[in-house]
């Protein structure tokens, strides 16, 4: 089970309203690469790893989930004072006709999040490598997200995401060899 | 909505945050180097101090968790802001 913690893992601010930055952090939302769809991967991965990296998928899986707050975090605080016209005007009328200030799990271009956009081979290291590349397209898009901004507030926060991304990916690049040692202990009798 | 939030608030879930840093790093490494003792006794001071924090927090601000995970309360809080978005 999982229990709540009233707080972010990391201080979200932003300096000003921007909702043409919000609709490209919602990528990070509910895109192929963001934060729900690496908690889902993670966590459905669970049940078919050998024990030795159960706990390292739940514990990365369920630090996604703080890091999905933070991105909404950063979507509501850009886009809660703008009205109407000013979303209409970032791109967002499409948007606002359907959910007007509410979040949705879509990405930037306006497509729903699918189940889809993950995978479960039900082989370890399929399985593992897949993990990687997810946590290194994530990286490469928080950089994007970096480079699109000038906000000092957003960009801290987005450097921290981005520097949990990689050491996610560290973290699973150790799982893999852990993986290897012991499929080749397992041959020696 | 934004809320003001008093600066202490502000300090100790700054605090707080460092200190969740540290303990989640510790955890995903503990993870893949489950026998590195130094890691374990850090992962063990850092367990301390921040449960000092979090106390220090609790007791101004309310709770942190609920479902009974915390001291018994004895008005009900947990429901009321401001929640992490807010502040």
């Amino acid at each position: 089970m999982w229990i709540y913690e009233k707080k972010l893992q990391y201080p979200v601010r932003v300096s000003k309203c921007d909702p043409r930055m919000a609709k490209f952090l919602i990528e990070q939302y509910g895109g192929a690469d963001g934060e729900l769809a690496a908690a889902l991967r993670y966590l459905n991965q669970r049940y078919s790893i050998p024990d030795k990296v159960i706990g390292l998928l739940t514990d990365i899986g369920t630090e996604e989930f703080a890091h999905l707050e933070m991105i909404a975090t950063m979507v509501y605080k850009l886009t809660k004072d703008a009205t109407p016209e000013q979303l209409r005007d970032a791109g967002l009328g499409e948007h606002f006709a359907d959910h007007s200030w509410a979040l949705h799990y879509h990405n930037a271009a306006g497509h729903p999040f699918t189940v889809t956009y993950i995978q479960a081979k039900g082989d370890p290291i399929a399985d593992l490598y897949e993990d990687i590349a997810a946590e290194e397209k994530a990286r490469a898009t928080y950089q994007w997200l970096i480079d699109m901004t000038d906000d000092p507030d957003l960009q801290d926060g987005l450097k921290f995401l981005r520097e949990r991304e990689v050491v996610h990916s560290l973290r699973f690049r150790e799982a893999v060899e852990i993986l290897k040692q012991y499929n080749e202990e397992k041959k020696i009798f | 909505m934004t809320k003001l939030v008093p600066k202490e608030y502000e300090q100790l879930m700054q605090e707080l945050q460092a200190l969740d840093f540290v303990l989640v790093e510790l955890t995903l490494y503990l993870d893949t180097h489950p026998d590195d003792e130094q890691a374990l006794a850090e992962f063990g001071q850092f367990a301390r101090r921040r449960a000092a924090v979090a106390h220090q927090f609790e007791s101004r601000f309310g709770p942190l968790l609920e479902f009974g995970r915390g001291p018994a309360p004895a008005r009900w809080t947990w429901c009321e802001g401001p929640w992490p978005w807010q502040v």
